[in-house]
């Protein structure tokens, strides 16, 4: 082993503090090192070719740069390493600026020390860098988009016009979803179906959509590059390529039941189309209420009569279809909130009390000069039925409720300006483009809005007209007024197949039930699964325009993924010491991202799934599972390296484990704001903490630490899915242990930062400091104890 | 011309009386009036349950000298509809409680005749003391 060490003045940044001469003496002594220097501007053009030179002239096969921080020039360093053909893992960097130079600037000969350390440490890990090679997998140009609604509608589109090759599942029989069943789409009032219906045409009319509706998603297996899907496809009982549709079944069908499409407000036959402009536009039998198909054979069969196609096909059985697809497009959608939850508003008791859903189609129905009901005199809207509102357990507001609402009473107010229409809310949201214009627009048509959300609804047991009580908080009067008819502006709720969805893939929800995505700001339409994505309502309720574009976001970012043709891995991933592992299987149980699996013998972790959280390395009680990069003797050996000198002169030494998303950055922010910490604080960054495992918290107070705190990122915004319940637990069982020894549990700490916390962050630091001084350093004979002891207290014998 | 409203520190410091109190995130209510078209005592009182909240939060100490809090039932209608889940009557307890505090009987228990005693109902006699003894 060759190692090259390069201490950086950063043009005075460092050398004014830190002794850069005696960090490159110290490191020069250690074992392994065959060149130790200390140079102006190691990320100069010379700099790096001191390096490259280096390693051909010394055969180095490994570099250590005592510099900046390498979440500013690791990048720069892993390519130079690149140009003098080493493997660009072989690299560790010191950061001897952001953590020694400039937090401790008021005490330089304290930062040369904690300069020394870090290169020491550096050089430990560097020993056991494996040279890494950059990998890249294959990856075709498959999509599965599940859910057929004008989000999956349009990143189908999207996918299928960009050459790739879609397979479109839709559990309904149309695709669609609910804006099929709009009226009109606010603010332009557009016809919804009008301007629906052509990219609706255009799915089938793609080559490179396979649609498949009346189908549903059995089980997806695997991942990126290589989804094994499973779907059943759902029998129609009517051969789609004769039936045309001219209804004669219909005629003769016998049962009727209510109407989805119409919300329950018509009827529709156990043969049926599911609505006009539906696609495919073919008949099929509702299994669950034709005569034949729940009675038996010798009963009815009138449409088999009446068919003069011969199309009916009472066998026709479920059919499995399997294909394997790159990338996975999730857009489920959302189903109204169930009225009848909210019992004070009488839905489903109440003749006249209708959802905005209802009232949708009573509306296109009137248009068309066929009113299902009569819609006369005096209605009202009630708001937020179903959102805000914490008795039903949905504390969300559902974005679009305001402006259907603002739409609806405007349409009923234009169509006919003698009916008096209300909206009862509590805050009108006017947020999008073109809405406060249109909210005035409807108030200039006489919608009247009062402010006051409605307490409760009576109906007049003869005249069934209701009585809407509430408050009008503006007068502070309250009102009880009859009307003729009132529609509850209900909210948006996850539909129903998002639940089944996301126990297939394994995605995280978000608490209101939607499906979680993987960052707030910048993966908007991504999840924590890498090739899996959202699109639209499934994410959180929101209206047509926001949902399109959504369904663009995915299938852009999937391209993203497929485009080139072969994929990138980051080498940061979990492996299996093959000789220690004894097949329990207890990683697999542990991995949140379904990385490992494992039938018998040792399991196999797939590098593309894997995010190199270092959850399963806790898990197993063999030391077998380890993670690349940052592997249980790397991490053992720069703590030893830390504390080569004993203390070096301060009383304790504090170890912080930084995660790489927020802690190690944040105390480079702690660094450039100058901000001075305690100087006895050894940093060792992780990709996060989760990776930290008790017995290397253990093993470290054992080598000597006393104290201990992990730094991770804020759970909402960490890419790592369970990484603060993982610590959480961790540290609650080091702790437990700590205290069985006699040893003060305090020691090791855990909190969660943001890359701004820069207060806190010092805080945290200083506190565990001057908490481990004045316990003074642990015994020795306790951590001899404690280090024979390890291994049975966590696992048991 | 209309009253002037000034809110400074002293009103901040009576909606921390009423928080401390209460043991409610008075600020949470988003006045959206449920509390008040769902009482059934309405109809008797001077400032409305919303009003009164919306008093507490903007620190005006005069909603003492409003009916609404003794006029309240606690049959906690308000607070099982509230969908912001603010315990109204809780407010209202917490603002009978700074005038009981003061420590004044405004009935006298050993004056009522025992007879009549026995004639009361018991729950009168029980939201009496509690309302009207310091």
């Amino acid at each position: 082993m060759r190692v090259g060490v390069y201490v950086c003045h950063c043009g005075g940044n460092i050398s004014e503090v830190v002794d850069v001469e005696r960090v490159a003496k110290a490191a020069g002594e250690e074992a392994d090192v065959v060149m130790a220097r200390d140079y102006g501007h190691m990320c100069s053009d010379l700099g790096q070719k001191l390096i490259v030179d280096d390693v051909k002239e010394h055969q180095l096969d490994a570099v250590v740069v005592a510099a900046c921080s390498p979440q500013f020039q690791g990048g720069t360093f892993m390519s130079t390493l690149k140009t003098a053909g080493l493997s660009p893992y072989v690299l560790e960097m010191a950061n001897i600026r952001e953590q020694c130079a400039w937090p401790h600037a008021d005490a330089p000969s304290e930062a040369t020390e904690k300069a020394i350390d870090l290169t020491r440490m550096s050089i430990a890990k560097v020993r056991l860098d494996e040279p890494l090679v950059e990998r890249t997998m294959p990856i075709g140009k498959r999509v599965l988009v599940v859910g057929g609604g004008i989000a999956g509608i349009q990143a189908a589109l999207d996918l299928g016009d960009a050459g790739f090759e879609v397979h479109l599942v839709e559990r309904d029989p149309s695709i669609g979803g609910r804006m099929a069943q709009l009226s009109r789409t606010f603010p332009t009032e557009d016809c919804a179906a009008c301007i629906l219906s052509p990219k609706m045409a255009d799915v089938p009319a793609n080559p490179n959509i396979e649609m498949l509706t009346y189908t549903e998603v059995e089980s997806i297996e695997g991942t990126l590059g290589s989804f094994d899907v499973t779907v059943v496809k759902k029998p129609t009982y009517v051969d789609s390529a004769t039936c045309v549709a001219c209804g004669l079944c219909e005629e003769k069908c016998p049962v009727s039941v209510p109407d989805e499409f119409e919300e329950g407000l018509m009827t529709r036959k156990a043969i049926y189309v599911p609505f006009g402009f539906s696609v495919p536009n073919k008949n099929l039998i509702d299994a669950s209420v034709c005569l034949r198909l729940t009675r038996g054979r010798d009963v009815c069969g009138l449409c088999q009569k009446a068919c003069p196609h011969g199309a009916i096909d009472f066998d026709q059985k479920p059919e499995r279809e399997t294909f394997t697809v790159d990338t996975v497009i999730v857009a489920t959608g959302y189903q109204i909130f169930d009225a009848t939850e909210k019992a004070v508003y009488g839905y489903g008791r109440f003749e006249n009390v209708v959802t905005a859903l209802q009232m949708e189609r009573m509306i296109v129905h009137a248009a068309e000069g066929n009113p299902i009901r009569p819609i006369k005199g005096r209605v009202a809207f009630i708001q937020c039925v179903g959102s805000r509102d914490e008795q039903v357990g949905n504390e969300y507001c559902s974005r679009v409720c305001c402006m259907y609402a603002s739409k609806l009473s405007q349409l009923l107010k234009r169509s006919d300006p003698t009916r008096d229409v209300y909206v009862f809310y509590t805050d009108l949201r006017a947020f999008g483009k073109g809405f406060e214009e249109y909210y005035k627009r409807a108030q200039s048509e006489g919608v009247k809005y009062i402010r006051g959300r409605v307490a409760e609804l009576l109906e007049d047991p003869e005249t069934k007209k209701v009585t809407i009580k509430a408050e009008d908080t503006l007068t502070r009067q309250i009102i009880e007024s009859e009307f003729d008819l009132v529609v509850l502006s209900v909210g948006l709720c996850p539909s129903e197949g998002t639940e089944g969805i996301a126990d297939i893939l394994k995605l995280a929800k978000s608490p209101d039930g939607f499906l979680q995505e993987a960052h707030p700001k910048f993966r908007p339409v991504d999840t924590l699964t890498e090739g899996v994505f959202l699109a639209g309502a499934v994410q959180g309720p929101k209206d047509i325009p926001d949902t399109v574009a959504q369904g663009s976001a995915a299938s852009s970012r999937a391209i993203r993924l497929m485009n080139q043709g072969e994929y990138a891995l980051d080498p940061i991933a979990a492996f299996v010491h093959e000789d220690l592992c004894d097949g329990c299987g207890l990683c697999a149980d542990a991995c949140p991202t379904g990385a490992i699996s494992q039938a018998t013998g040792v399991p196999t972790i797939s590098e593309a799934l894997c995010t190199g959280c270092g959850i399963c390395l806790s898990a197993c009680p063999r030391d077998a599972l380890d993670l690349h990069c940052y592997t249980n003797d790397q991490l053992l050996a720069a703590v030893e390296a830390a504390l080569k000198e004993g203390r070096n002169g301060h009383g304790t030494i504090i170890l912080v484990f930084a995660d790489d998303t927020a802690t190690y950055r944040l105390a480079d922010n702690v660094g450039t704001g100058k901000m001075p910490y305690s100087t006895n604080t050894r940093i060792i960054r992780v990709p996060s903490g989760s990776r930290v495992t008790p017995k290397l918290m253990l093993r470290a107070f054992e080598l000597g630490v006393d104290g201990i705190l992990i730094g991770e990122s804020e759970s909402k915004s960490s890419p790592y899915a369970g990484s603060v319940e993982a610590i959480g637990r961790n540290v609650s069982t080091v702790r437990g242990v700590l205290e069985s020894e006699g040893i003060d549990p305090g020691r090791v700490r855990f909190t969660e930062f943001v890359t701004v916390m820069l207060g806190k962050f010092v805080g945290e630091l200083n506190g565990l400091s001057e908490f481990a001084e004045r316990l003074g350093p642990i015994p020795h004979d306790q951590r001899e104890t404690l280090g024979r002891n390890v291994n049975g207290k966590l696992f048991g014998a | 011309m209309a009253d002037k409203l000034v809110i400074s520190t002293e009103n901040e410091a009576f909606l921390a009386r009423i928080t401390e109190l209460s043991g409610e995130t008075i600020t949470v209510c988003d006045q959206c009036g449920t509390c008040s078209g769902s009482c059934p005592m309405i109809a008797e009182m001077d400032v409305t349950p919303s009003q009164m909240i919306r008093m507490v939060q903007l620190g005006q100490r005069e909603v003492l000298d409003s009916k609404t809090m003794w006029l309240c039932a606690s049959c906690f209608a308000c607070t099982v509809r509230c969908p912001r889940g603010l315990d109204v009557a809780k407010v209202a307890e917490a603002l009978r409680q700074v005038t009981l505090r003061k420590a004044i009987d405004r009935i006298n228990i050993r004056a009522i005749p025992a007879d009549e005693l026995a004639e009361l109902p018991q729950i009168a006699l029980v939201g009496a003391l509690r309302k009207l003894t310091g």
